[in-house]
């Protein structure tokens, strides 16, 4: 056997390790996908939709559970999207090397590793408690909001630092000011990063459930939110609580929640990809 | 801009759907004479119950907006000590340090008993050497001084067959698995630590229904939901009463003892001062019989539903 057969078989046994490395996360999701509709799919109607929880399963809906997510990611996304993406910008065109900023810095990527249920703690004390938004639709959202902002900082940092440092000297060279160029030049540049890291911040938001149980999210409301405080409730709380039920319907249940869940999801990335792609098309440098 | 105008759109839209929603479920007003809100918190596992009774006086008082928490028992009793709530759901009673700290807050409250849980102690279908456990035989398997001693069946008594014991059980935070290790094996003993815990009884179910020499324990209502799979062992524990397997009867009537506990709500002063706090105390006293066994749970006799109405009904009156 000589030496190139030998690096070629390498090779080929390395390509085969990467297809199956690949494949085994997508075959583990086809799986999850296909179990969730076939349980499910048939159990979502419109009165599974618009009808409040029940105890029997067969009546029972997710009326106050989805509009709930819904309300809590248009408030997280409001609230957590702006100062995100100004922190971002401030740290990496505005920001002066120093001590300060480089402690800064290491405790923005480090508050992304921080477990969730803590920024629950820290929501229960700050929001609900010492601001006295009670266990409101304002409190989850605010506290989602801290959860969510150190993965939009990180993002939004990657995305501007791939922006060539030719565009910035043009801009400045053509007699703009360092707001002008960041406005104009860079963060159009940079949209499509910043996000994807807002897709993967909101879509983290709408699945999590410790630091809203901590908040106070409750499991039965029998109605939908009106307003910023209102009190609420939110799809995995309602699919955590069917799935441990001891009647096998409320899995089915459970499994078609899911699948409002994974469309909700799909349609907010759908939505942030088309704005994507529309703003990149305008860039022609 | 196309920032802003992106939210924009994204607000607008959604806020259609929100208020187009909230504006059509609101729209049950009848003749109902109370309204208010009634703030419940704690146990998730007197959740279902709760939520059963919520459910059901909605029907009969719509504007009272009640909403239940799943926070647990500790965590529901802190919101209530804080006077955050009006009921509290508890899978034990409470404790003396937890009730200290209501009196120093001048909330007066009382314990109410809602239903009964009964554990079952269930092994695979085709384990036929096990006819039943004493509790000193559940103890010796499950106590902390098993792990590494207690491994195999016959260790338990003469005739079993030498093979190994698997075990299946809830995870160390239930309350199921609390009460389990206080009645089993003795107060702040805690069980063995080598066995598989799963805080889903699904799993527990799954588990001991594909492995013969399986023995788990968990609530009544998840061996109902999975008879066919499952075999349910009955429980001596020497009264005289011989093994005792838990039913309706046996859990309601206190035979099958000590492997079934009643849960509880706490009520406050508020149901004292308001009216439809005291309305769906009643309604739940009065309705739990019925629907606690519409989500798998024992209810007490009738009889000690009335005791708990008169006790309730002594609580408001003293206030006045």
């Amino acid at each position: 056997m000589n030496n190139g057969y030998k690096n070629r078989l390498k090779d080929s046994i390395f390509k085969y390790i990467g297809v199956f490395a690949c494949f085994i996360g997508l075959i583990l999701l086809a799986i999850l996908i296909g179990n969730i509709l076939y349980d499910g799919f048939n159990r979502i109607d419109w009165s599974f939709l618009t009808s409040l929880p029940s105890r029997k399963a067969e009546k029972a809906g997710i009326l106050t559970a989805w509009s709930g997510s819904l309300w809590i990611i248009i408030f997280t996304f409001i609230i957590a999207v702006p100062i995100g993406i100004s922190a971002g910008v401030y740290l990496e065109e505005y920001n002066r090397k120093n001590q300060l900023t480089r402690i800064l810095e290491i405790n923005i990527s480090n508050l992304a590793g921080v477990p969730s249920i803590i920024y629950g703690l820290l929501g229960l004390e700050i929001f609900v408690r010492y601001s006295n938004l009670g266990s409101s639709v304002l409190a989850g959202s605010f506290t989602l909001a801290l959860l969510i902002l150190p993965i939009i900082i990180v993002a939004t940092r990657e995305a501007l630092k791939a922006v060539p440092a030719s565009i910035r000297v043009a801009s400045y060279g053509l007699g703009a000011t360092k707001w002008q160029t960041t406005l104009y030049q860079v963060l159009p540049a940079a949209s499509g990063g910043i996000l994807t890291g807002v897709i993967l911040a909101i879509s983290r938001a709408l699945g999590e459930t410790a630091p809203l149980i901590v908040v106070g999210a409750l499991a039965y409301v029998p109605f939908t939110p009106t307003g910023p405080m209102d009190e609420f409730t939110v799809l995995p709380i309602q699919i955590f609580n069917w799935v441990s039920r001891p009647q096998h319907e409320f899995s089915i249940n459970a499994a078609a929640a899911i699948i409002i869940l994974l469309l909700i999801t799909f349609t907010m990335n759908g939505i942030a990809v088309y704005f994507r792609n529309k703003w990149q098309k305008k860039i022609n440098w | 801009m196309a920032k802003f105008s992106f939210l924009n759109f994204n607000i607008m839209i959604l806020s259609i759907i929100l208020f187009g929603c909230s504006s059509n479920s609101n729209n049950s007003t009848n003749s109902a004479s109370l309204s208010g809100d009634i703030k419940i918190d704690g146990s998730s596992t007197v959740y279902p119950v709760t939520e059963a009774v919520a459910e059901e006086f909605r029907a009969v008082e719509p504007n009272v907006r009640v909403t239940v928490g799943v926070s647990g028992t500790g965590g529901g009793f802190k919101k209530f000590s804080r006077g955050e709530t009006n009921i509290s759901n508890a899978s034990r009673p409470i404790k003396d340090k937890e009730a200290q700290k209501w009196e120093e807050n001048n909330i007066s409250f009382l314990g109410l008993s809602v239903a009964y849980d009964g554990l079952a102690v269930i092994i695979n279908p085709e384990n036929d050497w096990v006819d039943y456990f004493t509790v000193e035989e559940l103890s010796a398997i499950w106590h902390p001084d098993a792990q590494n001693n207690i491994k195999y069946w016959s260790q338990i008594r003469e005739g079993w067959p030498k093979e190994e014991i698997h075990l299946f059980g809830p995870g160390t935070a239930s309350g199921t698995y609390d009460y389990f290790a206080e009645v089993i094996c003795g107060k702040k003993v805690g069980t063995r630590g080598d066995y598989t815990a799963s805080e889903d009884d699904h799993v527990l179910v799954q588990g001991v229904s594909t492995d013969k020499y399986g023995l788990g324990f968990f609530g009544l209502a998840y061996y109902e939901e999975n008879k066919e799979k499952l075999k349910l062992v009955g429980v001596d524990n020497g009264n005289g009463n011989g093994s005792v397997l838990p039913s309706i009867e046996t859990v309601s009537n206190g035979t099958y003892a000590p492997l079934s506990r009643p849960i509880f709500i706490y009520a406050n002063n508020s149901a004292q001062e308001r009216k439809e706090v005291r309305e769906f105390i009643s309604f739940y006293l009065k309705n739990a019989g019925k629907l606690v066994e519409d989500v798998g749970y024992i209810p007490l006799a009738e009889e000690e539903y009335k005791i708990e109405i008169k006790k309730f009904n002594d609580f408001v009156n003293n206030s006045n």
